[in-house]
């Protein structure tokens, strides 16, 4: 309880308190007068939500058939094969990059947008095929069985029950990687020579520029944004009980 | 051009299931009429989930062949069967409402829309669940589910309706009614209903046919009148009601002994002084104040209300009998026992002591069920020779401490024979070890097993 006051609750007090507060610490609205004067910020805003919504919709293209074919393996190897995808989520992120950068380099790939989602996707991924593997894994066999009985074909099985009722873990899965792509900075720092700006790049920069309460107010933005994704999901998961990362 | 010479809708021909080493099925072979309700009875790990999965195509044969309304469908996967399932768990889709649930069959059919909606209120009439169309399947009580279910399986038409346990997770009020209704459904829709169950109650009340089945193997196929009356062996006298089962011997044609005492029966064709089952159901026997018309006196020792009867233990000549009578004998008080010829049912003994093959490593070592044994010293017969090995079934030895035994094993089905039990002990090979015992086992205990070397009957196999 004192920890989650300290290191959770405490903070995001302060990023409220920060982003109404002027220089001289006088209540402001001005902070958030700013972000909407600029188009340059708003503009970054609006090209973060779209890598972050390709990064996630590239995901899952990728993530879900894999999830699935992981289910499909035989036992003995899928344990085995999920711990390969994880693995990589135990190594630091900037290690990662930098060595996608390097490799990019040593390959002549040109950094840049392609790269950037390239890294995004490389590193979100397994974020994505952990919840949909889990829900494929728990969901119950007699519902394919089911689906088979009542004259669906190995495709109509897949879009007609394991599909739809696979569902909460993709919510999962995008919740996992859509929220964390809006605030990734280091990415796009490093595989686009920090010719592209990403909203939490912005973050990071009136921050360390000292401008703190700026800073807090485009975090502020950048929070309730997550906060409404995560709403509309979980709304969504009241109906499907499921297996999801949480 | 089919050959329609059978009026067989399911026809089960040799089938046999492996699970990887395990075989699960052991050449079945099932001929179903077209409109019968065929129950498969057993207990659970018997097979007859595994055989209703081979008709529904959710598994394939290893060997033998399957067919449905004359064609052939060993291989065809289930979409392309004309069978529906009921499931166990009921299995109705939790993302679909009650509508789109009954109708996802004929939607995948593209029947027409109106069709559609026409067929899905007659079926959930049929399963009196008028009005529910829109409601949430996850609303739903279980008896509702499974009337869904029941529902999203008939809407198809199917030749043969499949359905695996499906009153198993109700409680036993509504179990009753939907029993009622099963067979009320039966009679209307004129369809085959094949059942899966391991409640003999429930098979001698709805079917026109049952399978009896254990092990992987059919035990028994016949009317519930057939099964109950006159059981093929002890395992289907046990399993079907309750029964008194006793090793008897066949003196002759219509004259059994059992109990000490001789009996007139009906039988006949066993030969002289055969061992034999006896199997006397409780409600067969006669009980009356001690008097000359007794065949056996005895003394009660347990006597409970049963609601309609009362059942009582009555020991005598050191045999204990259940019986069943409306009437009332107190606790100790002395009783006489009469059974009437024609209610003694005789069975032939499968079996009359152990049988394993081994060989002879020496003069007093023998090698069976995977383990050497020591053996008194054998004459006329080489080490290394192959032999038939003979124990009594009360001559092996089970202990609590697995380690005590020379191998250990696990009981598997207990049936008491009036003043002992005979066990079924299957070894960890998977040999059947058959064991007769005045101490109590549970089915599932793990036991060790050793047999002393006197007890061990060593013969040389005759090369033929």
């Amino acid at each position: 309880m004192i920890f989650s006051a300290v290191f959770v609750i405490l903070p995001l007090l302060l990023i409220v308190v920060y982003a109404f507060m002027d220089d001289a610490g006088h209540f402001t609205l001005g902070n958030f007068a700013k972000f909407f004067a600029h188009p340059e910020a708003i503009n970054t805003f609006v090209y973060s939500i779209g890598v972050a919504i390709i990064t996630t919709v590239l995901c899952i293209l990728l993530g879900y058939p894999a999830a699935y074919i992981l289910t499909q393996t035989r036992m003995k190897y899928a344990s085995t094969v999920v711990v390969l995808f994880i693995l990589p989520m135990w190594v630091n992120i900037l290690i990662r990059t930098l060595a996608t950068v390097a490799l990019f380099d040593f390959m002549n790939v040109p950094l840049g947008e392609g790269a950037l989602i390239f890294g995004m996707v490389y590193n979100f991924l397994p974020f994505m095929i952990y919840p949909i593997y889990n829900t494929l894994q728990k969901l119950d066999k007699s519902y394919v069985e089911a689906a088979q009985d009542l004259g669906a074909n190995p495709m109509q099985v897949f879009f007609k029950a394991v599909l739809p009722l696979s569902m909460p873990g993709i919510v999962s899965g995008i919740l996992m990687v859509f929220m964390p792509t809006i605030s990734t900075f280091a990415i796009a720092e490093l595989l686009t020579m920090n010719n592209i700006k990403l909203f939490g790049t912005t973050i990071q920069e009136n921050i360390n520029n000292s401008m703190w309460n700026y800073g807090a107010a485009l975090s502020l933005i950048m929070l309730f944004l997550i906060g409404a994704t995560t709403l509309l999901a979980s709304d969504d998961k009241d109906h499907n009980e499921g297996g999801g990362l949480w | 051009m089919s050959m329609q010479q059978s009026n067989y809708i399911i026809e089960v021909k040799g089938v046999s299931k492996f699970f990887g080493d395990k075989m699960v099925l052991d050449n079945i072979n099932l001929y179903v009429k077209k409109g019968e309700f065929v129950t498969m009875l057993g207990p659970s790990g018997c097979g007859k989930t595994t055989l209703l999965r081979l008709i529904a195509g959710f598994q394939t044969a290893s060997e033998g062949e399957i067919k449905i309304a004359g064609n052939e469908i060993t291989q065809t996967p289930p979409h392309k069967r004309p069978v529906n399932t009921v499931f166990q768990k009921y299995a109705l889709f939790p993302h679909l409402n009650v509508f789109d649930n009954i109708a996802f069959g004929l939607k995948l059919k593209k029947t027409p829309k109106q069709i559609i909606g026409k067929k899905v209120k007659a079926a959930l009439r049929m399963v009196g669940m008028t009005d529910y169309e829109y409601r949430d399947v996850n609303s739903l009580s279980g008896g509702q589910q499974q009337r869904v279910a029941i529902a999203r399986a008939i809407v198809n038409e199917p030749e043969v309706l499949l359905l695996d346990e499906p009153l198993a997770a109700l409680d036993l009020k509504m179990r009753k009614d939907m029993q009622m209704e099963l067979k009320e459904m039966h009679k209307t829709l004129g369809i085959t209903f094949v059942y899966v169950t391991h409640d003999q109650e429930e098979a001698l009340t709805l079917s026109d046919t049952i399978v009896v089945m254990s092990e992987g193997k059919i035990q028994q196929i016949g009317t519930p009148v057939d099964i109950y009356n006159e059981p093929i062996n002890s395992f289907v006298a046990d399993f079907i009601g309750e029964s008194n089962i006793l090793n008897g011997t066949m003196i002759q044609d219509k004259l059994v002994r059992f109990a000490g005492v001789e009996f007139e029966c009906v039988d006949e064709g066993f030969g002289e002084n055969m061992p034999v089952d006896v199997v006397v159901r409780p409600e067969d026997w006669y009980i009356f104040p001690d008097s000359n018309a007794s065949q056996i006196s005895g003394i009660v020792t347990s006597s409970i209300f049963k609601g309609v009867h009362y059942e009582m233990v009555v020991e005598a000549n050191g045999y204990e009998f259940i019986v069943q009578d409306y009437h009332h004998f107190a606790v100790g008080e002395q009783v006489g026992l009469l059974v009437k010829p024609f209610d003694i049912h005789i069975m032939k003994k499968e079996r009359v002591c152990n049988t394993f093959e081994g060989e002879l490593t020496d003069r007093t070592h023998v090698d069976f069920l995977g383990c050497t044994f020591e053996c008194l010293p054998v004459a006329d017969i080489e080490p290394g020779d192959r032999v038939k090995v003979q124990v009594d079934f009360k001559d092996i030895i089970l202990q609590d401490n697995e380690e005590d035994g020379t191998l250990t094993g696990d009981v598997r089905f207990i049936l008491y024979k009036g003043d002992h039990y005979h066990l079924t002990v299957s070894s960890d090979w998977g040999e059947d070890i058959f064991v007769d015992t005045n101490d109590v086992w549970d089915n599932g205990d793990h036991v060790g097993i050793s047999i002393l070397p006197e007890s061990i009957k060593v013969t040389k196999v005759v090369e033929s």
